[in-house]
């Protein structure tokens, strides 16, 4: 008699729990979770394109050669593999892209953040997102054509294609980047703490400097590696306005290759599949995508910590 | 505490902070230092403003009637960028019958069904937020080895856009999600207290109540997607192609045929890349603006 009451019961609060069990639900949302799947998917299918032809290429080619030789002539012959040219045109790139972008977007963040009244964070942001949504094929073309004549008619003589005019652009693409994302780490900040700061008699500069600046300082540095990894990856304009010549230098005035910019001009090109220079493409590649995987996820974690503290 | 609670007390104290402030000499440093949140927010509305003058001056005397009907032709005078608007525009809508379901698709399993604490659904998660910062040009070399080579598919305008919709996808998963993350919960929980199941909550509730965010966040992928160059010259965009496109025939998109004109040496070539840069732009403004329409129309305040 006991179990015959009490069964009833344990179904219905069953029932209430987890709804009625339809078939059709499961298959809907079987779908739905197989969706998710895909984008697992897409980063397996990634790391396999790269690493097979990568596996071969490093095959023929020593590591000690490709990393610490300073010719790359894949397609000459003899050909020569030493990836440090289009590394330190990366790194030329970058760190132009970084001069611009990593100070004026914290610049913007802290103003749209802490002094800007509403009616002109209202006018600015979207303003700033249309700049990050112009095409990279439009900033590149602005690189070549305003940029570098700009930088010639004020006596600097720098090659039509260099590093400084599409560093320089790369920073103001990534600029809002910057900007919305250390403005969102510093409007997480409570605003108790500000408060609490004015009513020590601190004036917006030292509460700005002293106290939000280092209270979002993991989300403000986040959005930091961030744009340096979007910086490295960035390629149409370094493609349009960085050359494509790989040569050792530093120079901001001199035509550098950077590695997207050797992948995508050797990839648009008529390579044939299974040659070494084809597989050149997928070394780099896998370079480049290992760079950007490491300061990923140190940016993530990052936010991560920040998310942490405050909610 | 909500955002317009936060803001509203800043803004109290700020003001606060102000009447204060205003009666002492503002220190050196504090000078400087708001020159420079000035300068470095006015450095990027200055850019964007030199850059679109910058391509008005250029391209409007090439703007013309040629130019939106012709087909690329070795003749500046001729030369016209029909095919490729068309192509962009194919492009955008089969991003919008793949990518785009299968996006929302993912961020409405991930925000209303998924088991949070699981560790395969944190993987997926961090596996989106590390897709969303992966270099586009990856997606250049995966086209390359999977879709162009590997299926046999060619350097064909469906291949371009299949690669496109992997490169929005991130975008349009966070997009979405957030838009969902922003629906009430008590609109769910009112649902299920009526009997309907979680699904009919979704579909009929929560769903519809998140289409202005979600379509927002949808535009600007396609809008990024229907401007991106790199990933489409792996995958052989970058071809000479004067006829109207199919999705299985070859195809030149509007940013590739720009970056093709620039590299053109005649001058007028020039000319011609920033007019189709001027179409280029209208197209995502159209595209923004309907983003923009739609979320007015259907904004909800809860």
């Amino acid at each position: 008699m006991a179990a015959n009451t009490n069964l009833p019961l344990r179904d219905r609060s069953t029932a209430l729990i987890h709804g009625r069990k339809r078939t059709g639900e499961r298959v809907v949302i079987g779908t739905l979770a197989s969706a998710a799947i895909v984008s697992i998917l897409v980063t397996i299918g990634i790391v396999l394109a790269l690493l097979g032809p990568s596996l071969e290429f490093f095959r023929d080619v020593s590591l000690g050669e490709f990393f610490t030789t300073t010719t790359w002539a894949p397609l000459f012959t003899p050909p020569r593999y030493g990836v440090v040219p289009l590394l330190t045109g990366t790194l030329s790139t970058t760190f132009w892209a970084c001069v611009i972008c990593l100070p004026l977007g914290l610049g913007s963040a802290i103003y749209l953040s802490e002094y800007a009244s509403r009616r002109v964070r209202a006018a600015v942001k979207p303003v700033l997102e249309v700049l990050a949504g112009i095409p990279t094929v439009v900033l590149g073309y602005f690189a070549l054509t305003f940029l570098t004549p700009l930088l010639r008619s004020i006596g600097w003589q720098v090659d039509i294609f260099n590093a400084f005019s599409a560093g320089v652009i790369i920073g103001v693409l990534l600029l809002p980047t910057v900007a919305s994302l250390s403005e969102d780490a510093m409007k997480a900040v409570p605003s108790s703490l500000r408060e609490g700061s004015f009513g020590l008699g601190a004036n917006r500069f030292q509460v700005s400097t002293r106290v939000v600046v280092p209270a979002a300082v993991s989300g403000i540095a986040a959005s930091m590696v961030l744009a340096v990894s979007r910086a490295i990856g960035e390629t149409t304009i370094v493609l349009i306005a960085a050359g494509q010549l790989a040569q050792t230098t530093l120079m901001p005035g001199d035509a550098v290759e950077t590695m997207t910019a050797f992948i995508a001009a050797t990839g648009s090109g008529d390579v044939s599949v299974g040659t070494i220079a084809y597989k050149t493409i997928f070394a780099v590649g896998l370079t480049l995508f290992v760079i950007t995987l490491a300061l990923n996820i140190v940016a993530i974690r990052m936010v991560r910590r920040f998310r942490e503290v405050y909610e | 505490m909500n955002a317009a609670n936060r803001t509203a007390s800043t803004a109290a104290a700020n003001a606060v902070a102000s009447s204060l402030v205003g009666r002492r000499q503002r220190s050196v440093g504090a000078r400087l230092f708001l020159f420079y949140l000035v300068f470095s927010t006015g450095f990027g509305l200055v850019a964007l403003a030199v850059l679109l003058g910058t391509i008005l001056v250029d391209g409007l005397p090439f703007l013309d009637l040629t130019l939106l009907t012709g087909a690329p032709s070795s003749n500046p005078g001729m030369a016209g960028a029909r095919p490729a608007i068309l192509a962009s525009i194919m492009v955008a809508i089969v991003l919008v019958a793949t990518a785009l379901p299968l996006a929302v698709a993912t961020g409405v399993y991930l925000e209303e069904f998924a088991p949070r604490d699981r560790w395969w659904i944190r993987l997926i998660e961090l596996n989106i937020q590390n897709l969303a910062a992966i270099p586009s040009i990856i997606f250049g070399i995966l086209g390359l080895a999977f879709l162009v080579r590997g299926l046999g598919l060619g350097p064909v305008l469906l291949a371009g856009a299949l690669i496109l919709g992997l490169q929005m996808l991130p975008t349009v998963i966070i997009a979405a999600r957030e838009a969902l993350r922003a629906v009430p919960a008590s609109v769910r929980q009112g649902g299920m207290a009526l009997g309907a199941t979680r699904l009919q909550v979704v579909w009929r509730e929560v769903l519809p109540a998140a289409i202005p965010g979600i379509a927002t966040g949808s535009i600007l992928g396609l809008s990024r997607a229907v401007g991106e160059t790199a990933p489409l010259l792996m995958v052989g965009a970058a071809t000479f192609v004067s006829y109207n496109p199919g999705l299985l025939t070859q195809y030149t998109v509007l940013p590739i045929l720009i970056y093709q004109w620039m590299r053109l040496p005649q001058a007028d070539f020039q000319g011609l890349a920033a007019a189709a840069i001027i179409v280029l732009l209208a197209l995502l403004i159209a595209m923004n603006g309907f983003a923009i329409w739609m979320r007015n129309r259907h904004e909800r305040k809860w």
